[in-house]
């Protein structure tokens, strides 16, 4: 089966710096995959590319088998990509609901007289919420009410229930707890059981261990190199990363 | 399962600070009421009731404006001087042969445009809406006086004596038009797609641009329709007094911000009150009139004024 995303030998210059120079990864359908590696290894530029807010200098980019050049992240969205940013986008003075179809409203009317239909966008809301055993007091709640954990998943669950197929998140358990955190692992294992396609980037090894089928290490702005996670270790990742005892990329 | 299906009743808790200070302005408007009633016997006589609801209506309308600019954590400063000089553009085209209809349009377009320019302005040279909004006060003040050579020019109209004067039965025209323009604001911003993103782009300007809002198209609509409105609110002015006055308007615009603040609306955007905004109105155009009428020092008015948003600055603090 192709794989859902292949990047192959991606450049990407500011200026003098070399943010990327020839990375290359895959995604598997309907895999967790993990991407990881040091403070300015070319994570976030990487991630930049996939989704069309930046373009890259060289290389070439096939979702679903098809080469695609983003101009800008709606295209990317349009295609099924979406993505969970490390502030969330959500506007605390707004409800669940409304966050959920921020942008997308549902709206009902004649011609150009078109007013929201909030009953049909609270009950799908409801649902899409309660299919993935996310747990908010009521839609209805303004996000300024929700812990840390509830805005993570609310934020992921706006990401998925638009049909997307692929969906990164950055950093999703960042600035949460114990227990909250655990809930979040459990909402991305459901999206894989969904079959949804996951690029996971964290700082969190244990996590990447836990959640991820695959881990591609980023070093220096290009792939170190690759390992299916249940036949690496933490251990083995921390030297790709950091470039100690490099071993050959598979 | 656990499910998000359970809805939160709404309750009503007396004792939560936040539902005092979410509705300051209603309980305010009702206090200040209750305050002039036993004061002055004249106060809740029909004329009056009337009379204040008719001077009132002009600053309703202004302040809806100003609470599309606040919406998308913007200001509009210009509303000061936006005001006089549409009501010149009235009397501009009035004198110069033009019909009443088309002087109107042309005062709630002069208006509109200088609404335009304050969100291009802010949006395409990103420029705090503060400063920008202040420059316009300033240019449109001299522009409206240049267009006058500072003279106020009486606007004799049937049409428009009738629309402050007269009403449907004993409903005045001008409550009308308040009633209008409210219940339009409020449709817009609570049941429209546009108005979410007003609410959503004065909440959290990033998270709006990063859901593909167009946030500075919204900003600028926002601007516009705070022209609009000041435009309309022209047109009653002038009915209003018979005049094309182009001296600036500086206590409607300070009292529009107040309203808004008042309703319990937020400075810093994303979170708008209509009915809030309109008690905010009301309540400041009633403490006026209930001064003039037990005849208190005018020099007083402003006080109560600036005390009264004090009080409800510290009573926001409780919000949500």
């Amino acid at each position: 089966m192709t794989p859902l995303l292949a990047v192959d030998a991606i450049d990407k210059n500011f200026g003098a710096v070399r943010a990327l120079s020839g990375a290359s990864l895959t995604l598997a359908r309907g895999e967790i995959t993990a991407l990881v590696g040091d403070n300015g290894a070319g994570k976030s530029t990487l991630v930049r590319c996939i989704t069309g807010v930046q373009r890259p200098d060289g290389g070439s980019i096939r979702f679903d088998g098809e080469e695609v050049h983003f101009h800008a992240p709606e295209e990317a969205r349009a295609l099924g990509i979406e993505t969970v940013y490390q502030d969330l986008a959500l506007v605390e003075d707004l409800t669940v609901w409304q966050n959920l179809f921020l942008n997308r409203e549902i709206t009902r009317g004649i011609g150009p007289v078109r007013l929201l239909d909030k009953r049909a966008m609270i009950s799908s809301a409801e649902q899409t919420l309660s299919r993935l055993a996310v747990n908010v007091p009521s839609v209805r709640s303004t996000v300024r009410r929700m812990s840390g954990g509830q805005r993570q998943s609310i934020a992921i669950s706006r990401a998925i229930s638009w049909g997307s197929t692929l969906v990164i998140m950055d950093e999703p358990t960042a600035a949460l707890g114990v227990r909250e955190t655990r809930a979040v692992e459990d909402l991305i294992r459901r999206l894989r059981d969904e079959g949804i396609t996951v690029l996971l980037i964290s700082h969190d090894f244990d996590q990447v261990m836990r959640l991820s089928d695959q881990v591609w290490v980023l070093r220096q702005g290009t792939v170190a190199g690759g390992r299916r996670t249940k036949d690496t270790t933490g251990e083995a990742i921390v030297a790709m990363i950091t470039g100690v005892d490099a071993e050959k990329p598979t | 399962m656990t499910t998000a299906t359970v809805a939160a009743p709404r309750r009503l808790d007396l004792r939560d600070p936040t539902f005092w200070s979410n509705n300051a302005a209603l309980f305010g408007l009702i206090a200040v009421i209750i305050v002039f009633a036993i004061l002055s016997p004249s106060f809740l006589t029909g004329g009056n009731i009337s009379n204040m609801l008719v001077s009132a209506t002009i600053l309703v309308v202004l302040s809806i404006g100003q609470q599309f600019a606040i919406v998308v954590a913007g200001i509009d400063l210009s509303i000061g001087s936006n005001l006089p000089w549409a009501a010149a553009l009235l009397g501009f085209g009035v004198t110069h042969g033009w019909n009443l209809p088309l002087s109107i349009i042309l005062a709630i377009v002069g208006g509109t445009a200088v609404g335009v320019i304050n969100g291009l302005i802010v949006t395409k040279l990103r420029i705090n809406d503060f400063i920008v909004t202040l420059g316009m006060f300033g240019v449109m003040n001299g522009l409206g006086l240049l267009l006058t050579d500072a003279n106020s020019v009486p606007v004799n109209s049937g049409f428009l004596q009738g629309l402050a004067l007269n009403g449907l039965g004993p409903i005045q025209y001008f409550w009308l038009v308040a009633l209008a323009v409210a219940v339009v604001a409020f449709v817009v911003l609570f049941k429209t797609k546009f108005g979410t993103h007003l609410l959503a782009t004065g909440g959290n300007r990033d998270a709006a641009r990063s859901m593909g809002i167009k946030v500075d198209r919204v900003r600028i609509a926002a601007y516009s329709i705070s022209g609009l409105l000041v435009g309309i609110a022209a047109v009653l002015l002038v009915a209003h007094t018979g005049t094309a006055d182009p001296s600036l308007q500086t206590s409607q615009l300070l009292s529009s911000i107040a309203a808004v603040v008042l309703g319990g609306s937020s400075l810093f955007g994303g979170r708008a009150s209509i009915v809030g905004t309109v008690a905010g109105a009301l309540l400041l155009s009633v403490l006026i009139t209930g001064f003039t009428l037990l005849n208190i020092s005018q020099y007083y008015q402003p006080i109560a004024v600036g005390l009264v948003v004090l009080m409800s600055a510290v009573l926001s603090r409780f919000q949500r």
